[in-house]
Formats: structure tokens, sequence, C-alpha cells
């Protein structure tokens, strides 16, 4: 060692920063950038479709830039029947990917994991979940809604990713992340 | 290095072949190596012989009346290495002969309590037997011992040091001689340090240190390796620990092998893995983490010249709190006003998601000459690669895809010349140039928090030290950097052109390219950044000495403060970044009146820093998406103030027992809105008192108190947000700060003898003694749950 040379040293230290420097700059010119464009989770679509016998009525949300709902749109297809038992159904969908991708299905597969909350300000309004998760709790992809009196309000839809199962059926104490949440204006006629 | 083999080849020869010629003489002059100084007094041997000589005045000595032949020499001189050098006589001769002065340089560094990085630098540093107290915890939970320092957190094991009030990327994490680059721009980025590799950190208050760059707005944090004595030698140390608290522990081995010749190796290797944490009341779910630390040094350590060879592997794994997954602002409610988190199961191992996922590699390569009565030359390569992984709660295929996936790779070549041959004044220079790449890694499924981009730096800085006198110093510095950072990232294209107005401000940015409702472009800023420092130490009787600083710091913004761009779920909030941010420019003063005595000791460090354009990020206002409503969170840049002061004080109350104290007083006010500024460490103090037994296996009994006050001067960011559940409005309380508390550790140790030179050392500690139930305003978790409550940990070293 006595006869370490030190420039050698040096050359071999100036060799591999040279070729870190070009070997990086060659990897540099890929340019994948255009591939992040897409939000893979985005829930564009939240459709609920309401039917008794003939009566149906639509309620769809749609927001497709997803952040800031400055530009969604919310449309009822029309005035739900007083006194009346509707069998509600939810679908979710990513309308941004061609076609457009079911989440409903996802939910559904992980049903254990998630759970939808109704909440509405018309009183006599009320909507009970009707399928099951592998464990026997609800999940709320399928419903049953009840209208009682005329009135008219708000129907608040929410899907909570892991919430506490079973839980008192409230969205506040259920816990969890929310993974969606969208109010309609409605009306019972 | 041949002529010298053949002469001593034909010497041999000669002397061999010839009659014995005893009538030569064998003159010479011994010089100082370093400045060439005449070295009078040195007494010279030929070995095996009683012929003696010794230099006079002019450094001169003779030998007279020597035979013909092949001689071993012996110098030896106060202070100086001895030498022994060979020579072949043939004729009478005359030589140079250079000695040491500099003892220190070859030999094993010898921690005292006043090595200081810099003579005038107001620093403090642990030492290898504090780091030993941390084998199993991190860098930042090591640091917030000292006064001044605090951490800024996420949960309990990703730990981020914060001087003064700042962290992030106003602090350099200096490892080994290179600049860590780890993606330290998230408040949940923690330093990817491995502690147990150190033997010495110290932290730099203020802006003080040119040498690693010119944005230490907040300071420096040195990590330090040993430095090994030139002897052969093999030896190592194997440290583990066990904790109740999370159930888990550590290991820790190095093994080190030092050479005559001044050649060494050393190999660490570390793991580390813990299950859930405990609060008082429960446990905290999924708050385990695994670590694996790996690192290897091969150098030679020479006096004329040297190389070294350094490479570390971290890797982290840290589950994050389950319960702190939330939705939108109406989840951050429901946590803010439950007291206890949605889900705490029983302990397990398991790292379930969220998590982070973190490989760290760092490589280096250094060598130095030393220029005889010039200086030392040193010349650097570095390369790190950091990959770092996020992973949230995902539906469906996206399950095990993280969010956030981003490899940063980063090199430097820099150049260090220290021109020390003169007492008085020292001199330091060198140059820098830095390649460093981000790689937002495709395939997220997500819009990349912070885009691709390509940055050059180039710097060059001087130092000089002047010695006015024995007790008096002065240094001053000036660095120069560039840097230039090329990015390519989409943006939303209402975003470009109506929110930020971008199309407008930066037209120059786009590319043309518009893929629905996306716009891709290409911005490309420079930054220019001046900075310097000016520094006086003057040392007084009783050991007390006085240290003055100022600093003039700039920083670029980094990468998130220009482009981050989306939710973050643990914080429920979009955090924005703002392609008009410019850089911050920071000035610091501080001033430290230490007397450095173990019989009666202190530091009394006031400080003032005043940064122009501070970068910022608070909320703004609040976005309601698919999700919900969140805040959002804008980077913005305002006038700051920064001042306090941090006093320690050592007492020796009696031969047995000893007191420690410190204290750190701290007001950050934002001028431009006349408020306080977010994240500011509140006032706390820590009171020791130990009782020591030598004669009794070195008998350690600590008792420690550390009591952290309300933060009460905080900017309120409440608001107030419709939640359509319960068709009202809801107050969000995310200012309000956590009430005070304090905690009581024991700490006790004892050593062993065992084996036959060897020792083993064995530690008991409970931390948090009354199992206490507190929050801490600087752990960004503390909406979500308690700090951990009790932990008994037992820790066995074995030096061999």
């Amino acid at each position: 060692m006595k006869t370490l040379n030190i420039t050698n040293t040096i050359k071999l230290v100036a060799i591999l920063c040279i070729s870190t420097f070009t070997l990086s700059s060659c990897s540099n010119d890929h340019d994948d950038e255009l591939e992040h464009g897409t939000e893979e989770e985005l829930i564009t679509t939240v459709t609920y479709t309401l039917t008794s016998g003939n009566n149906v009525v639509n309620l769809i949300f749609t927001d497709l830039t997803g952040g800031s709902l400055d530009d969604a749109t919310y449309e009822v297809s029309g005035s739900l029947t007083a006194n009346t038992t509707y069998t509600g159904v939810l679908k979710l969908e990513n309308a941004t990917e061609s076609p457009a991708e079911n989440i409903t299905l996802e939910v559904k597969a992980e049903g254990d994991e998630h759970e939808f909350f109704f909440a509405s300000s018309i009183a006599d309004l009320t909507i009970e979940k009707t399928d099951t998760d592998v464990n026997g709790n609800p999940i709320g992809i399928e419903t049953s809604v009840s209208t009682g009196n005329a009135g008219t309000g708000t129907l608040t839809i929410v899907l909570k990713h892991e919430p506490t199962k079973p839980n008192d059926g409230t969205s506040a104490n259920a816990g969890g992340s929310t993974d969606a949440e969208v109010t309609f204006d409605i009306s019972v006629q | 290095m041949k002529l010298f083999y053949y002469c001593v080849f034909v010497c041999c020869l000669y002397t061999t072949t010839s009659a014995q010629k005893c009538n030569l003489s064998f003159k010479g002059k011994v010089t100082d190596f370093h400045d060439s100084s005449i070295i009078i007094g040195a007494s010279l041997q030929i070995e095996n012989s009683n012929k003696y000589a010794t230099t006079d005045f002019d450094g001169l000595f003779e030998f007279n009346n020597i035979c013909a032949g092949k001689y071993t020499i012996i110098i030896k001189h106060v202070a100086c290495d001895t030498k022994r050098i060979s020579i072949s006589i043939t004729e009478d001769t005359f030589k140079d002969i250079t000695l040491e002065h500099h003892l220190n340089e070859l030999n094993e560094v010898i921690v005292k309590t006043n090595t200081k990085t810099k003579i005038t630098s107001v620093e403090q540093s642990l030492k290898k037997a504090a780091i030993d107290n941390f084998t199993d915890k991190s860098l930042g939970d090591a640091l917030s011992t000292l006064s001044g320092v605090s951490s800024l957190n996420t949960g309990n094991s990703i730990v981020k040091p914060m001087i003064h009030g700042l962290h992030s990327s106003r602090l350099l994490l200096i490892n080994n001689n290179v600049r860590m680059f780890d993606q330290e721009w998230g408040d949940e980025h923690a330093p990817n340090i491995d502690i147990n590799a150190s033997e010495k950190i110290t932290v730099v208050k203020g802006a003080n240190t040119l040498k690693y760059g010119s944005d230490a707005i907040g300071g420096l944090i040195l990590i330090e390796l040993k430095k090994y004595a030139v002897k052969d030698s093999l030896f190592g140390s194997t440290i583990s620990s066990f904790n109740s608290n999370g159930f888990g522990g550590n290991i820790n081995s190095e093994i080190v092998k030092t050479y005559k010749s001044g050649l060494y190796a050393k190999l660490q290797a570390n793991y580390k893995q813990f299950g859930d944490f405990k609060t008082p009341d429960y446990y905290l779910t999924n708050s385990g983490l695994k670590s694996i630390n790996t690192s290897f040094r091969i150098g030679y350590n020479g006096y004329e010249k040297g190389f070294s060879a350094y490479y570390s592997f971290v890797d982290n794994e840290f589950a994050i709190l389950q319960s702190s997954h939330i939705g939108n602002v109406n989840d951050l409610v429901n946590a803010i006003n439950n007291k206890k988190p949605r889900v705490t199961e029983d302990f397990s191992y398991d790292i379930n998601f969220p998590k982070q996922a973190i490989t760290h590699h760092l490589a280096k390569i250094e060598a130095y000459k030393r220029i005889k009565g010039f200086g030392k030359l040193s010349v650097q390569y570095d390369l790190q690669i950091n990959r770092r992984q996020e992973f949230d709660l995902r539906r469906g295929d996206l399950r095990n895809t993280p969010v956030i996936d981003l490899r940063l790779f980063t090199n430097s070549l820099q150049t260090d010349l220290e021109i020390d041959y003169s007492d008085e004044l020292k001199l330091n220079t060198g140059i820098l140039v830095r390649y460093q790449q981000n790689d937002a890694i495709a395939g997220t499924g997500t819009n990349p928090l912070i885009p691709d981009f390509d940055k050059y730096e180039a710097g060059a800085f001087a130092t000089a030290n002047y010695k006015l006198n024995f007790d008096t110093e002065f240094n001053a510095g000036f660095r120069y950097d560039f840097s230039r950072i090329d990015a390519r990232k989409n943006y939303n294209l209402n975003d470009w052109q109506e929110t930020y107005n971008y199309d407008e401000l930066f037209p120059e940015f786009e590319t043309g390219v518009i893929n629905g409702t996306r716009i891709f472009t290409k911005p490309e800023f420079t930054f220019h950044n001046f900075s310097a420092s000016l520094g006086f130490s003057k040392s007084f009787e009783n050991d007390i000495s006085l240290f003055i600083n100022y600093g003039l710091a700039s920083r670029m913004p980094n990468p998130s403060e220009l482009f981050s761009d989306g939710l973050h779920h643990s914080a429920a909030r979009i955090e924005t970044g703002l392609l008009t941010i410019n850089k911050e420019i920071a000035n610091n003063f501080i001033v430290s009146l230490e007397r450095n005595n173990d019989d009666f000791g202190f530091v009394i460090s006031p400080y003032y820093k005043y940064i122009d354009g501070f970068i910022q990020l608070i909320p703004v206002g609040i976005t309601t998406t698919i999700r919900g409503a969140f805040p959002v969170w804008e980077h913005n840049q305002i006038d700051a103030r920064i001042f306090g002061i941090d006093i320690d004080v050592n007492k020796k109350i009696s031969e047995r027992f000893n007191y420690k104290g410190n204290i750190s007083l701290l007001k950050g006010d934002n001028l431009s809105d006349d408020i306080a500024l977010i994240h500011m460490p509140s006032t706390s103090f820590t009171n020791s008192i130990s009782y020591t037994k030598k004669e009794l296996n070195q008998l350690t009994v600590r008792l420690q108190n550390r009591t952290v006050l309300q933060q009460n001067q905080f900017p309120d960011y409440n608001f107030n947000t419709f939640n359509a559940i319960q068709q009202q409005d809801v107050f969000v309380d995310i200012s309000s700060t956590p009430p005070a508390y304090s905690l009581f550790n024991i700490q006790t140790s004892a050593v062993f003898k065992a084996f036959k030179k060897g020792s083993l050392k064995l530690e008991f500690n409970v931390d948090n003694l009354f199992n206490v139930s507190y929050r801490e305003n600087l752990n960004r978790l503390r909406y979500f749950a308690d700090e951990l409550g009790r932990n008994f940990n037992l820790k066995i070293k074995i030096n061999y």
C-alpha cells in the first residue's frame, strides 16, 4: 500500500463520475410523462336508480374532470311518489376510461371493507340496505326506499372505505375514509 | 520507486563487495512537513548503534565517521510522530527530513467536549455513548435531546429533526461528508439514516457552514464516522435492545480491522423491528416498523495521502396509523371529536396500508493528498439513489400499488482545498458539481405529487479562519451556487389557465400538447444563490468562551413548493405548490456564551433570524370533490422572524451526583400577516439528576424529566364547512394545540468485564414512567391518537 498511487485513485474517481453522468443522461430521455395522465381511482359518475313498477327515477351525478366540483352536474329525472316503496340500485363508474369502469363491482367484491350511507332531510324518507357482505353486514348497493308524505329536500349518499362494521348506521360514527359523497335535491309528491 | 530499489540493490552489492570505508559523513536538515519550519532539537539515532545527533538552531544535524552501508535512522521530536527512515550511505550524504507535527491527523479522534467543526461556530453534539442510547430509535429522536432541537413527527417512527423551528429543506444533513438527498421536502419524510453507523452527530445552529451548501437556513446536522488509529487491531461490538412497547427492538453489530500501514475496513449491520406501539389506553393499530441497514467502509489513512470508500444501504418500512387514513374534512372532524382512534385492534407485527417503504443507497469515494508546506487537497465523488413508495388504502386492483412512487438519483463531485501551512490564517475553498434526476415511476394510477425533473447544480466557496491571538479567532466565508431545474408536468387545463393564470405568466413552459383536460408543460427555473458568513470567537479565563455568528443563506424552492398538486390522505388536505414561488433569503444572528467545565458549565445561546420570502404551507380555502370537502393548503411566501434562546446547564452536586438541564424558548412570527408562524415548537425544558459510582461497575442511574408547555402562539386557520349529512355547517378545529405535558424517564447502566479484553454493558431504562397520556403539537397525527405510553427497555452492549 505504500505504493498507492494517488493519481490513479483520482483517475478512477473521474472515470466513475464521467460514466455515471453519461449513463444517467442516457436514461434521461424517457418520455413517459404522458403515461402519468390518468387518475385511475376516480369516481366520475354516481347513478342511483329507484324503481317501483314502471315508475323509474334516476339520480345521476357526473364530474368527468375529478378535483373541484365546479363543473359537476346533478341530474334528477323526476320526483318520487309519496307513500311508495322503491327498489334502489347504486352504480359507480369511472367514465374517463373507455369503456367506463364499473367501480360498483370492486365495492361489491370488497363488501366487507365498504359501506354506503344514506341521509335525507326529508323526515319521512327511509332507506334500508338490502344486500349484505360476507360477514352478513349491510353494504348498500341495493336498497329499499320508502317514501312517506310529500316534501322536498336533499338526499346524501356516502361511500366509506374501511368503516367500522357493524355500526350504528350513521356515517359519522362508522369512521373510515370517504371515497364518495354526493348530495341530490329531491322531491316527493 | 524503481530507482530507489535499484539504488538499494547497487548499495548492497557495493557494501558486500567493497571494503568498509568508515570516514563518511551523513548530514541533513529536519523541517516540519506542514509548514516547512525548522525543527530544533530533534534527536536522531542510527538504529542499533550508539551514534546520536541533535538538530541545531538551523535544523541541521551531522553524523561523522560512519561506514558505508545501509542504515535505519530514528528521528524523534517532542510533539512529533517518531519517524524511521532507511538510508544507504556510499559517500558523504546530505538529506532533507520532514517530521509531522500533526499527530491527531493520524490517530483516533479523541472526542473532547470542545472539539468543534469550526472553531467559531455555535454547535452541540452527541457522542457515541449518547448515540448508543438511541440505537433502536431515529436520528430525530436522538437529536431532540439537544436544546433548540425538536422534531416534527408523523406518528412515532417517522421523525424529522427541527432546529429552531425549521426543518426539511432548510436543514442540511451531511452524512460522512455527503449531503443527503432523500426527498426531504415532505413533512412526513424522515431522513433515511441509520444512526448506528455514526460516531458523532453534531448540530450546527445558524447558517455558518458554507462548505456544504448555501441553503442551510435552519442549520446543519453533521454525521461523522470514526477515525481509526494506525495500528494492527481487530475489534467490534454488538448492541441489542429490547422494548416492551412495540414488543420489538434492534440488533446492531460492527467489526473493524485496522493495519499499521494505515489501511482499515469496517462492516456494520443493523436490524430493527417493532409491532404496534401502545398508548396508555390502546394499541396504535398499524404503527410498527421494519428496518434493515448496512454499511461498509474501507480506506487508507496516511498522513500525506489516503483514500476512503463508503457504501451504506437503508431499507425502511413504516406502518402509518390506520386511523389516520381519512377521506374528507368531515372524517377529520369526526377524528378530532372522538378522543379515541377509530381502529384499535390487538397487538400485531403486521405492516398494513397505509405505509411507507423507502430504500436509500449511498456510495462515496474520496481521496486526499497533502502538499508539503501548503495544505490538503481532497476530491470526493458520491452517488445516492432514493426510492420512496407510499401506499394508501385503495380499492380493487390498485390495492397493492403505491400512490406515490418516486426515485431520486443524485450524484456529486466535489473538491476541497485546505490551505493550512500558516498557523494564523487557514483557508478552505472548494467547488462542487451535482446532477439530480427525479423519476415519478409510472403505474401508480395517480398524477404524481412531484413531477419528473432534472436538476443541475454548481457551486464554489471560500472560507478563511484567522487567529488573531491564542484566544481570539475570526472566520469569514462566501459561497455561490447555481442551480437549474427542468421539470415535465401535466397540469389540469382549468388550473393552468383560470386558477393560476399560468398561461399568461409562463407561456414559455407550454409544449402545445393538450390531452383532454390536461396540458403538458415543461417548467424550467434557474436560480443564483449567494451566501456568506462571519464568525468570531474569544476565550476568557475560567473556561468561558464567547461565539458570535452571522450568516446569510438563500434557498431555492424545493420541488414540492413549486409543483405539488394533489390530495394528502393522512392530512385530509389538498396541497398545492406554485410556480410563482421564489427563493427565500435568511439573515441569521446567533451568540453563544459558554462555560465548558465539569463542575459547573453552561451554554447561553440567544438567536435571531429574519427570513425574507419564507415559504410556508397554510390553508387557504376549501375545495369540494367527489370525496367531499377538503381544505386546500397552498404554499405562499411571507416575511418571517424567529428568535429565541437555548440554555444548557451542568452542575456537579457532589462526587456522585450530577445535574443537567436545558430550556428552549422560541417565538416565530409571520410579519406579513402579523400572526404567529405555523408549526413552531413551544417552550420545553429538561432536567436530569444522575448518580454515578465508578468503582461499582460504573453504575449510573439517571432520573430525567422533560416538560413541554402548550403552544399558545399559533395562527388560527380554523374554518367552517358544510356537512351534507347533518345539513349544517360544522367547525373544523385544526389549529388549537394540545395541553402541556411532563414525562419522567429513568436510565440505569452498568459495565461488566467479559472475555479477556472485552466488556459488557447492561442498560435498563423506563420511558414515560408514569404512563402519561398526552399529545404533541408537532406530531402530524395528533388529531387521531395519543403518544406512546410507558416503555421498559433493556440494552446489552458487548465490546470485543
